[in-house]
């Protein structure tokens, strides 16, 4: 049996969907994007075109959930289904668009560059816990307004996982599907096997921004699938009851589903988010609260209930070096995620809300995500009998090592940990240094690096990628894209 | 009895109560009790014991904004009195705030209004997606000393330093002291674009604007 966990009554899922379709026609949902209005308003629904507010009638919303897919698929670059969107598949992606990076030897943030992103992707690849990419960092080596696009350059040209991405302005969403598009061969290809999926946020309380609505718009028009990132801030921008702020994340999502089934019905679209319990004494967005653990996994139930894809932000710490707040809160949040079923669940990596990925995180989140996978795997009998034939078998004597049994299940019952997490004697550890958990991560990290190989991407591919990315750096002053560093 | 009245005010503010605050303002009013005593030793009084409350960890931010409030509403009632009486509340300076453009996070700017506000500070907030000549026009017209510009976003944090070379460009940058706020911002961020200060927090911000024109 898969361990399963619910945190709302059914009579509570209910009222929550109940009054989230309620509050798309009052007070209605601010649409700061034209294109959408009028969808929305051709499809039946009252809109206030100088107000740019929609009151959105339940039967609107409705068909849209009738035409949202329930599970799709992720591509990686070698045409391979590798992520299930659906069901209780459970997922795991970096934090995307942090700000800082945690520098591997000093541990104190700083600026990203490039360099620091190029390296995250190869680690990451290297990672067979994490299931996708994310265009995980802001890089200030490359001009404000191609940010989001060169990312996703970069990492195309370092991996095989799909990413996920998102886009900063309108236009450069265009470049991007097309480096997409060449990636696979085509739109039509890219729409059949998507190999990314980009965020769209909205913004509390029940907005939409220009931006993030089209290229919600663009997105379903062109198969790629949308990752709604819904962020109640519990007693700032959405009620502080949890399921207050439940009850918005699922009115913002609904109607995010809505604009996007309307721009194309059976668009690929995630009921996902990235909520978070208010501080009341900081002011400030913790990742690590178990109030926001438990609005991400109440409002993963809501999203089941309506047959929808699921998302969240969780396994992160606010904590500012890596350190025992770090391992706590991540491994808290990442268990939740998996034991409530969250589809892709972003955040490894990510650190000091979500300001800051860092290297080593990464490594030590992995760690926690191998547990949390297993986890889910749940306990089975495997034989049968369970041990009666062998413990007959074996009378009295502890001699359980050298059984065949063992050797046969040991792997899969047992989950096994990199050299991150010490489990040797107390001699053993002084012997290897008496190295604490961030020394054995920067080990770790650096063994992994050195294992990365390059994936074989055609040089007319490259070359391609390389082309639409210029011509999209053309227009913001930069002549010529920097030389890769292909090994 | 006045002195009653008083020390009901002050613990009706500390205790979280706006409506009860207004009542009893407009009760001490009607006994005779001086605008200018009811801001004083009532709600001043108040608002030092939530602000020394908050500091101590004992009261949070939905404590200090409630508070706020309850003062902001006794004040609406006062000002018409005070003008009256051809007196005003004890200004240390007007200020001038708002998010800059292409930026909507408005929790942290407004919780920065509300504290100036309450600690004696004229403020003017513009409130989000501020267009740069905005704050210059608003700055013109006031007279302010003190412009708070807030930013949440890597992306705009770059708008701080237009806008105060909009202020330069306009003539004023040495009228006014311009503060700025947001998760991105740091102190060497303000060195760097050449604003007057940066803090971290609500109450920091107060400490700063106090001391900018003290």
């Amino acid at each position: 049996m898969r361990p399963k966990l619910k945190l709302l009554s059914d009579e509570l899922v209910d009222q929550i969907i109940s009054e989230g379709f309620e509050l798309l026609m009052d007070p209605g949902v601010r649409v700061h994007n034209e294109e959408a209005l009028k969808l929305l308003a051709d499809a039946g629904a009252r809109v206030d075109f100088d107000t740019q507010i929609a009151y959105i009638p339940e039967k609107v919303a409705r068909g849209a959930l009738e035409t949202r897919p329930s599970e799709f698929y992720l591509y990686n670059l070698d045409g391979e289904q590798v992520v299930h969107y659906g069901g209780d598949s459970v997922q795991f992606d970096p934090g995307s668009a942090a700000i800082t990076v945690l520098d591997s030897e000093t541990q104190e943030q700083r600026q990203p560059l490039t360099g620091d992103f190029v390296k995250f992707v190869k680690l990451v690849e290297t990672l067979p816990q994490l299931d996708a990419q994310s265009t995980s960092m802001i890089c200030v080596d490359v001009p404000e307004e191609i940010g989001d696009l060169y990312r996703l350059y970069l990492a195309l040209n370092f991996t095989r996982k799909p990413i996920i991405t998102g886009a900063f302005r309108k236009d450069t969403w265009w470049t991007m599907k097309d480096m997409l598009s060449a990636m696979v061969g085509g739109e039509k290809a890219l729409a059949e096997k998507p190999i990314a999926v980009f965020d769209v946020c909205p913004s509390p309380p029940l907005l939409w921004s220009d931006l993030t609505c089209q290229n919600m718009i663009d997105s379903a028009r062109h198969g790629i699938p949308s990752q709604l990132v819904s962020m109640p801030l519990a007693g700032a921008t959405s009620p502080v009851t949890l399921a207050g702020a439940v009850v918005q994340h699922t009115a913002e999502c609904l109607s995010g589903v809505t604009i996007c089934q309307l721009a194309q019905a059976g668009a690929p679209i995630v009921w996902g988010g990235s909520p978070a319990a208010f501080d009341m004494r900081e002011g400030t967005t913790p990742m690590g609260a178990v109030g926001t653990w438990m609005i991400d996994c109440a409002y993963t139930e809501i999203g089941k209930a309506l047959g929808m894809p699921t998302h969240a932000y969780l396994g992160m710490t606010d904590a500012k070096i890596v350190d025992a707040q770090g391992g706590l809160e991540s491994a808290g949040g990442t268990l939740l995620a998996a034991l409530v079923g969250v589809n892709m669940v972003s955040g490894a990596g990510m650190m000091d809300f979500e300001s800051c990925q860092s290297f080593e995180k990464l490594v030590i989140d992995a760690e926690i995500i191998g547990m949390a996978k297993r986890l889910i795997q749940g306990i089975q009998a495997r034989d049968n009998p369970i041990a009666l034939t062998l413990m007959r078998e074996l009378g009295h004597r502890a001699e359980y090592l050298a059984q065949p049994h063992t050797l046969k299940w040991f792997a899969e019952e047992l989950y096994t940990p990199s050299s991150v997490i010490d489990r040797g004697t107390l001699d053993g550890w002084k012997r290897k240094g008496a190295k604490t958990s961030w020394e054995r991560a920067q080990d770790r990290v650096k063994e992994l690096l050195a294992t990365y190989e390059t994936p074989s991407i055609s040089d007319d591919m490259r070359t391609e990628l390389r082309d639409i990315t210029t011509q999209a750096a053309n227009k913001f002053g930069m002549d010529e894209l920097p030389p890769l560093q292909i090994d | 009895m006045s002195n009653e009245l008083l020390t009901d005010i002050k613990n009706a503010l500390v205790e979280g109560k706006p409506d009860e605050t207004v009542e009893l303002t407009r009760k001490a009013l009607k006994a005779g009790i001086e605008p200018m005593m009811i801001i004083n030793k009532g709600l001043s009084e108040g608002m030092d014991i939530v602000g020394e409350r908050f500091q101590t960890g004992e009261y949070f931010l939905p404590n200090l904004v409630i508070a706020a409030s309850g003062m902001n509403q006794a004040m609406e009632i006062l000002e018409p009195e005070l003008k009256s009486l051809q007196q005003a509340a004890e200004s240390l300076g007007i200020v001038v705030i708002g998010t800059v453009a292409g930026d909507i996070h408005e929790i942290g700017k407004s919780l920065v209004a509300t504290m100036l506000s309450v600690n004696g500070f004229e403020v003017h907030d513009l409130g989000v997606d501020v267009a740069n000549e905005t704050f210059v026009a608003k700055v013109k017209e006031t007279g302010a000393n003190i412009l708070g510009l807030s930013a949440l976003l890597t992306t705009t944090m770059t708008i701080q330093q237009q806008v105060i070379n909009a202020l330069e460009e306009a003539g004023v940058r040495d009228k006014v002291k311009v503060l700025i706020g947001g998760a991105p911002i740091s102190q060497e961020w303000a060195e760097k674009i050449g604003a007057d200060g940066y803090a971290e927090d609500a109450i920091g911000a107060v400490e700063l604007a106090k001391s900018l024109v003290g």
